[in-house]
């Protein structure tokens, strides 16, 4: 059964339209790579389907119910679609736990302690349990966005989407998120991620979309996109990515 | 060899720093004469030399013989504190020296071709010179504006600093300063509050916000234009007239208040607004991402950071505001400028008023420090050491 559906998603900022018609559709357990040149929407339309950015036209179907549009609650949504940034947006003003504890406290109205052992139990799996009272501004940035990951998976949603998580990370410190990415694939969670790791989309995607103009262009399994690409645009867009050596 | 190797070669000889050394040592000689004919001057007045005796003195040709006798008298704690006061310039000597030793050394070095070590010493010369001279400055107009207090018979002094009248009202004026205290704490308190909630209300989202964040852009618009001492003067003799329960039969202390509290609450408002429009929209984003609603984003995230940065400004308004509290005379509060006025005016003398202003100095250097504290703190936790 199909999880999410978007059935021809326009967004416009102003005149600008960066998504223009877009249908795609994710299984439960589907880990979805999108990939694409920069500004080809891949962003926004990760922000559009928790509701960050509202669509200018078209639908967003989680498990059939609709969840664009009006009358629809974004903070129900938002409990179930977790989100993590390229920038990691930690609050600086907290510690890593009360980073972690906010949400589930404040919105699924859990007490103290209950909050806390289950960020615990977070830190454990994120390798940071030590840095539960550091602040973030003391984490490296692999770290931060660890921490980032935990505070999302901390809501328990049904659905990750991961913005570019690894591109304002030194090279070094990837891999350490990546494998965090890839446990998370490997235990049955439904993501849709946006990267420019082509490498680790082969590897771990079991649907890959190539962005182009607003649309997927061309989707596949990753052996299908990545040996076999149908569609011209999608073979320019490997061939620059191979040249650049990042595949 | 290119030209880069030439310039490596050419020798960089320091400008001897001797010029400025000796400018320090002149200067802080000048100053200490200077500093000595004060004292001087000043020993006469607490002898209690007049101009007059002085003139007379003179005119017998016995100025020197006289002046020397009276000033013998003087009690042993004004020779300690004239002492100490003509000791404080000859201080200057000591980088004055160093820097022309530093500078000879630097002599030493170029003769002995020792370039490195003579830039080191021509530095040290010239920067010790310049605090020599920097200091030299300062105690040159400390002791100009202690001559300007003693000067014509201590004619400043006694209309500004009449310690006898001071010492006798200080109770007085102290009592009256409790006033102004309770309206600052209380409106402060009030403000801090009240101003938040404004600013909120300006940045309510949606389309059913727009009535609100109207009201709140009119309240700020009005109050901040307003001068506070009309707002305290319409409400404090407005409202009683009025007769309306409650709001009509107030004490003049709670009229200004009231009064400031609207005004100042306007700036503080638009303060808490710049803080809140300072944190960057990624944190709303990340916030609302995980659930949380507008007022839970804003309590828990963005307000707690906003708070942080605006701490310095708000100080700013808050030390307005204290001083603000002087205006609350015009309805006839007796704070500690009215009393001080009263207490001026039945002595022909200013010196009560002085206490006032020290008052108010003194109160706003512990807020400074404070809020220096509080942010060198902060920032040591959230950002110290991985």
């Amino acid at each position: 059964m199909s999880f999410l559906e978007m059935h021809g998603v326009v967004k416009r900022f102003g005149s600008l339209e960066v998504l223009r018609g877009l249908n795609l559709s994710v299984k439960e357990h589907d880990v979805v790579c999108l990939i694409g040149a920069s500004g080809c929407g891949k962003s926004t339309l990760l922000r559009c389907i928790n509701g960050l950015e509202p669509i200018s036209g078209g639908e967003i179907q989680i498990l059939g119910d609709r969840v664009s549009g009006a009358g629809v609650d974004v903070d129900r949504l938002r409990r179930d679609v977790g989100i993590v940034f390229q920038s990691f947006n930690l609050f600086p003003h907290m510690t890593v736990l009360e980073n972690i504890c906010l949400a589930p406290r404040q919105v699924l109205g859990l007490s103290k302690p209950e909050a806390e052992a289950r960020a615990f139990d977070l830190l454990k799996r994120v390798q940071l349990e030590q840095k539960a009272r550091s602040y973030p501004d003391q984490l490296s940035g692999g770290q931060q966005q660890r921490v980032a990951i935990a505070r999302a998976l901390a809501m328990q949603p049904m659905l990750m989407l991961l913005d570019e998580i690894t591109s304002a990370l030194d090279p070094e410190l990837v891999a350490e998120v990546l494998d965090l990415v890839r446990e998370l694939a490997s235990e049955g969670m439904t993501m849709l991620l946006a990267t420019h790791e082509m490498g680790f989309a082969k590897e771990v995607s079991s649907k890959v979309c190539f962005l182009y103009q607003g649309v997927v262009h061309e989707e596949g399994t990753p052996e299908q996109i990545f040996s076999a690409p149908k569609e011209p645009r999608t073979q320019a867009f490997l061939k620059s990515i191979i040249e650049a050596g990042r595949l | 060899m290119t030209d880069r190797s030439a310039r490596f070669r050419a020798p960089s000889i320091p400008k001897s720093a001797m010029p400025i050394s000796l400018a320090a040592l002149l200067v802080s000689s000048l100053t200490t004469l200077f500093a000595w004919w004060v004292l001087w001057q000043l020993s006469l007045v607490l002898a209690g030399v007049t101009e007059e005796n002085i003139t007379k003195a003179v005119e017998k040709n016995l100025y020197w013989s006289e002046m020397s006798t009276r000033v013998l008298t003087l009690p042993i704690w004004a020779w300690l504190v004239l002492g100490v006061l003509a000791i404080t310039p000859l201080w200057l000597f000591i980088p004055a020296i160093k820097s022309a030793r530093a500078a000879a050394r630097a002599k030493r070095f170029l003769v002995a071709e020792d370039l490195i070590s003579a830039r080191v010493a021509t530095a040290d010369s010239s920067n010790t010179a310049w605090f020599s001279i920097g200091y030299a400055i300062f105690m040159l107009l400390g002791f100009t504006g202690l001559w300007f207090v003693i000067a014509k018979d201590v004619a400043v002094g006694s209309t500004f600093f009449k310690l006898d009248l001071m010492v006798s009202k200080a109770g007085l004026v102290g009592q009256a300063f409790l006033t102004n205290v309770f309206i600052f704490m209380v409106a402060q308190a009030i403000i801090l509050v009240w101003a938040l909630v404004v600013a909120l209300a300006r940045m309510i989202p949606g389309a059913a916000g727009q009535p609100i964040r109207l009201l709140a852009t009119l309240y700020t618009d009005a109050f901040r234009g307003l001068p506070s001492v009309i707002t305290i003067y319409l409400i404090g003799f407005g409202l009683p007239l009025t007769g309306i329960p409650i709001l009509g039969d107030l004490s003049p202390v709670w009229y200004a208040i009231i009064a400031l509290s609207l005004t100042y609450g306007a700036y503080v408002a638009e303060v808490y607004r710049a803080g809140i429009e300072s944190i960057h929209p990624s944190q709303m984003m990340a916030a609302r991402s995980l659930g949380l609603n507008f007022f839970q984003t804003m309590r828990f995230v963005i307000v707690p950071q906003a708070v942080r940065r605006i701490i310095p400004p708000l100080l700013n308004d808050f030390i307005g505001l204290q001083k603000d509290t002087a205006l609350v005379n015009v309805i006839g509060t007796i704070d500690a400028f009215n009393q001080a006025r009263i207490l001026a005016s039945n002595n022909f003398n200013l010196s009560t008023v002085t206490i006032v202003a020290i008052l108010f100095v003194l109160i706003t250097i512990p807020q400074a420090r404070l809020v220096d504290r509080l942010l060198e703190s902060d920032a040591r936790k959230t950002r110290g050491a991985k």
